[in-house]
């Protein structure tokens, strides 16, 4: 894993708070499992069917019918479920999930979500990504700020197929915690070492940068 | 229906019903639950053009993996096939159709067929790319789309536990799509690991009654790929 990955998974971790039900999306989010404390009581969902996942430290061990929906294998903590796909569902739709991470192409200002879809590139199918963006009250964005040729990820309005609209609560990036308002993307805290001028000039969506109250991370 | 001391049969026998061209839903999400031996007999057996209704497309070598690797199938219905590198080419390819539906709406169809309605409605997708194309409604003030209930000719399902009669019990995440699926078919067909006397399951922890199963298939875990790794991660 990178530095850049490190920092956006520890200011991630961040936000899970005890008692709460929290679902990763596949990619990086699932890291976040290395940084949520074993004692704190969090039950993390996994749209395959399981509510309570916890990770395994030896996979010579593993129950292979134990899976999260990224093929990992995995154990189950105290508290823990299992049940089929459409109750899985129906858990996410009546948003008795209280936060999901998702990986990202693309988000904008108004808080659109674009990372299932790359037209003529990359069509593997959507999975569970539509539903939970939609319905899970709190949706973070874990992802980096430019894509791999440094074109920016953070735009004024997605180009790509969306997930869901007017979906993302937060941005997690490595130079930028940023809040989804109704006035628009809102800087929360800035990477150390980042000035204003430099995520400024990285990002295209319009940043609204209160300095007297912008963090570091 | 198949009557209740008929069920466990051969596996020969059970999959020598599904002719060419038939309809056929797959249990599993990735490896647990995927009937593998089922689908091992079916690739033995030959039947072509296939419509499957699978939530992925399994890995190119095991599952429905090998059956789309020998262009035996002709049509998938899915969520998602992105640890299926050789599904991937033969949909860009124009060989293999691929339907893609947002993956709680997909098993929301096959429960909708397996309860005995012809839909539901929904606001899954409105206003998304995915979501286009379907008849819309509005009730009390708000667009909801319709989402006919998906049928098949056959199930082909893993039960971790069945009696002869055919109630299923699932285990771990090998639950998934099974259940759904073993309602929403026809013909239902569950392979299982061990199966029982009637009267030795918990009524209780029954998690698909035998009245929707039409025949149970003892398979041995040793020589199945359920009990082998297909996950290095």
């Amino acid at each position: 894993m990178t530095t850049d990955q490190q920092r956006i998974l520890a200011r991630a971790a961040k936000e899970i708070t005890a008692g709460q039900i929290v679902n990763l999306g596949i990619g990086l989010p699932t890291q976040l499992f290395h940084y949520i404390p074993p004692e704190l009581e969090v039950l993390v969902h996994s749209e395959n069917g399981v509510l309570g996942c916890q990770l395994i430290d030896d996979n010579s061990e593993a129950d292979l019918e134990m899976i999260d929906s990224g093929g990992t294998y995995i154990g189950t903590r105290p508290g823990a479920s299992v049940f089929d796909s459409a109750m899985s569902f129906a858990m996410i739709r009546r948003r008795r999930v209280d936060m999901t991470f998702m990986g990202a192409f693309e988000v904008d200002q108004q808080g659109n979500l674009a990372n299932w879809k790359i037209p003529g590139k990359f069509s593997p199918g959507i999975g569970g990504a539509m539903e939970l963006a939609q319905k899970v009250e709190r949706l973070i964005v874990l992802c980096s700020h430019n894509d791999k040729h440094g074109n920016p990820k953070i735009l004024k309005r997605c180009r790509l197929p969306l997930t869901a609209p007017h979906c993302v609560s937060l941005v997690i990036t490595e130079k930028a915690a940023m809040q989804v308002t109704s006035t628009g993307l809102e800087v929360v805290d800035i990477a150390d070492g980042l000035s204003i001028e430099e995520l400024r000039a990285a990002t295209e969506a319009e940043l609204i940068i209160d300095e007297t109250r912008v963090g570091r991370f | 229906m198949t009557r209740l001391n008929e069920k466990h049969v051969a596996i020969e026998a059970a999959i020598a019903q599904i002719s060419d061209g038939a309809s056929i839903m797959v249990g599993g999400f990735g490896s647990p639950g995927t009937p593998f031996a089922l689908l091992d007999e079916l690739l033995k057996q030959g039947q072509k053009h296939l419509t499957l209704i699978k939530n992925d497309a399994n890995e190119s070598d095991i599952g429905i993996g090998k059956l789309i690797s020998a262009g035996r199938v002709d049509r998938l219905v899915t969520s998602h096939i992105g640890l299926n590198r050789v599904a991937i080419d033969e949909m860009n390819a124009g060989r293999l159709s691929v339907e893609i539906y947002p993956q709680g709406l997909l098993a929301e169809k096959i429960r909708s067929a397996g309860a005995g309605h012809y839909g539901f409605l929904t606001d899954i997708g409105i206003g998304t790319e995915i979501g286009e194309g379907r008849q819309e409604v509005e009730c009390d003030g708000q667009r909801w789309a319709i989402e006919p209930a998906i049928h098949a000719d056959f199930a082909l399902i893993h039960a971790d536990l069945a009696d002869h009669y055919g109630n299923l019990i699932y285990r771990g995440t090998a639950i998934n799509f099974n259940p759904l699926m073993a309602m929403a078919a026809e013909h239902v067909i569950a392979q299982t690991f061990h199966i029982e006397a009637p009267g030795n399951l918990v009524p209780e922890q029954i998690h698909t009654p035998c009245a929707f199963v039409s025949q149970v298939i003892q398979v041995d875990p040793a020589t199945s790929e359920q009990g082998r790794r297909q996950h290095d991660n």
